[in-house]
């Protein structure tokens, strides 16, 4: 028999492979699926056997229902809290980049502000929403504020980082090159930043949903126009705990929906050149 | 390509005198003077740290000398060097045609009319089928030829290239050796290259400046005389062997060993 015959198509390593690659493809999904229907079935036998009434703790049926029943009160306030949320984000992603601009323009400015933006970032939010809701009469602004608080300051370090890290003997080839100052930013800093700051950008993005959630508690007020955060708290008063879960829910969701369309956005950004979206041989 | 005698090709460059010094203590290089003339291939040959990558960060303007001058003739314009790193220095996020593009980019013109130019200094590194490709896609050879076109794309005066091939295996290394002098002769530039390869430096070039560390100095010039075009049949002449054996024996005197 010669040796060709018996060569087989894949070698040992090639199926090891495959079979690892074909488990990661489908646990990736099924195993955080079967965790989830594991808890909610736990979840559901620990209040049928301890008979725990539904006020304190509610059977995910109930949870189900009053989301379907509540939806269009629960939607109208994500969408408020979702709003806020965005616009946050959006003031964190033009503050922060612009800083960082500026602050690797110039060294005067980074040096005299630079540490405010610190300051800024680690005095709780709790502790400052109080204030910002005296001093600034907009509901809407003031939680803004709050949101953008927490949000804008991974933005500026990470992209301040980014425009700080592009190649030296790159730097050296732009200078012998003759390039102004705006063409070195242009097509070379805020390149390299890019990475960076996508990496910002999606830990500011749930950092903005807290700011924005733990804002809307510190506001308190109701009426028309209030978030889930408040719907939260009105149904902790009236002891309407499925109402809570379902809103607790809501959010959970919001926030990994935020961090999965921001993944995404950097996937198709960076895909086809960077590190970090290449997918590994082994 | 002919052969012209030193001195009767038009200057491009003169170092006089220069010394740099560091911190006012660390004597980088002392002294150095040296004439660059048209379509010469000087290596720079020396230990680590007797200022080689200096001198050419000299010549480059990234730093200014401490005594001593360095003349262009004819005064120095944006488009007179073209630079080659030890590593490739891409920018990744761009195409093989956008890196090439770059040194005009900066210089305000745009794509299309640089186009043509891209495509023959790519057509010349043999990379015309990659114009699209990211640097991630290619090889450490591929991308030092990226980098390579990139230095002569706008045809400058002088091109300075520290270490190119040091990190690269010893066949890719050969090879790019003997493409380089092929793109010297079609495209026709002046090139200072610094090397640690006694080799690589008799091979590639007209005159070896063999220098010295602490403090770093030029301690001998080495000319090289054989003709160019130069084959593989050069490497195995006793004429190259002669010359090697001088480099080595300059670069052991600059080592401080006996020869
Ligand atoms: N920016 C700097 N600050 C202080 N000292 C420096 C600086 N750059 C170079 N030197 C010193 O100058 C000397 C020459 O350095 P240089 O990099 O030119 O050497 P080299 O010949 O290129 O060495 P190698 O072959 O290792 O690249 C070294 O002693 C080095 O420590
Ligand atoms: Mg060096």
């Amino acid at each position: 028999m010669s040796v060709a015959e018996n060569t087989p198509l894949f070698d040992a390593e090639d199926l090891r492979r495959q079979r690892a690659a074909r488990f990661e493809r489908f646990g990736k999904w099924l195993l955080p699926v079967a965790v989830m229907i594991a808890m909610i079935w736990f979840w559901d036998r620990l209040v049928v056997w301890n008979e725990i009434p539904h006020f304190i703790l509610p059977r995910p049926g109930l949870v189900l229902e009053t989301l379907i029943k509540d939806w269009p009160m629960l939607f109208d306030a994500l969408l408020v809290t979702l709003q806020i949320t965005m616009m946050a984000l959006a003031v964190a992603v033009i503050g922060g980049v612009g800083l960082a601009v500026l602050f690797t323009q110039s060294r005067l400015v980074e040096m005299s502000f630079y540490p405010y933006a610190v300051i800024l970032q680690v005095t709780p939010v709790v502790s400052i929403a109080p204030l910002i809701f005296i001093y600034v009469d907009s509901r809407t602004a003031g939680l803004l504020i709050c949101a953008w608080l927490v949000a804008f300051f991974p933005i500026l370090a990470n992209t301040t980082l980014g425009l700080n890290s592009a190649d030296h003997n790159l730097r050296d080839l732009f200078r012998i090159y003759g390039a102004t100052r705006w063409q070195t930013l242009r097509y070379l800093r805020l390149p390299s930043a890019l990475p960076y700051f996508l990496g910002g950008l999606r830990i500011a993005g749930g950092l903005a949903l807290i700011g924005a959630v733990v804002a809307e508690y510190v506001a308190g007020t109701g009426g028309i126009g209030s978030g889930l955060a408040f719907r939260i708290l009105e149904a902790g008063y009236r002891l309407n705990i499925p109402r809570m879960f379902a809103a607790l829910i809501l959010i959970a969701m919001t926030g990994v929906v935020i961090f999965a369309g921001l993944s995404f956005l950097s996937h198709m950004l960076l895909r086809k050149w960077h590190e970090s979206a290449l997918k590994r041989e082994t | 390509m002919e052969t012209k005698r030193l001195g009767q090709r038009p200057p491009v460059l003169e170092m006089s005198n220069v010394t740099k010094t560091f911190n006012g203590d660390v004597v980088a290089l002392r002294n150095m003077t040296l004439s660059v003339n048209e379509g010469d291939f000087i290596s720079l040959l020396g230990p680590s740290g007797c200022g080689k990558s200096t001198a050419l960060r000299l010549i480059a303007g990234l730093t200014s000398t401490s005594s001593g001058r360095i003349n262009w003739a004819g005064g120095q314009s944006q488009n007179d060097l073209g630079v080659v790193f030890q590593e490739p220095t891409l920018m990744p996020w761009a195409t093989v045609a956008q890196n090439v593009w770059l040194p005009f980019r900066l210089r305000g013109q745009s794509y299309a009319s640089v186009k043509d130019e891209i495509l023959d200094v790519l057509r010349l590194v043999g990379l015309e089928k990659f114009l699209d490709a990211y640097p991630r896609e290619l090889s450490g050879g591929m991308k030092m030829r990226v980098s390579i076109a990139r230095s002569m794309v706008t045809k400058p005066r002088l091109i300075l290239m520290d270490e190119p091939f040091a990190a690269l295996d010893e066949i890719t290394r050969f090879r790019l050796n003997n493409d380089l002098l092929q793109l010297k002769a079609k495209i026709g530039c002046t090139v200072i290259f610094v090397t640690h390869s006694v080799f690589e430096s008799v091979f590639l070039s007209d005159r070896i400046v063999v220098m010295a560390a602490r403090p770093g100095r030029v301690i001998r010039e080495v000319t090289v005389d054989a003709p160019y075009p130069r084959s593989e049949a050069f490497r195995t002449s006793a004429e190259y062997a002669a010359l090697c054996r001088e480099a080595s024996e300059a670069l052991h005197i600059a080592m401080g060993e006996p020869a």
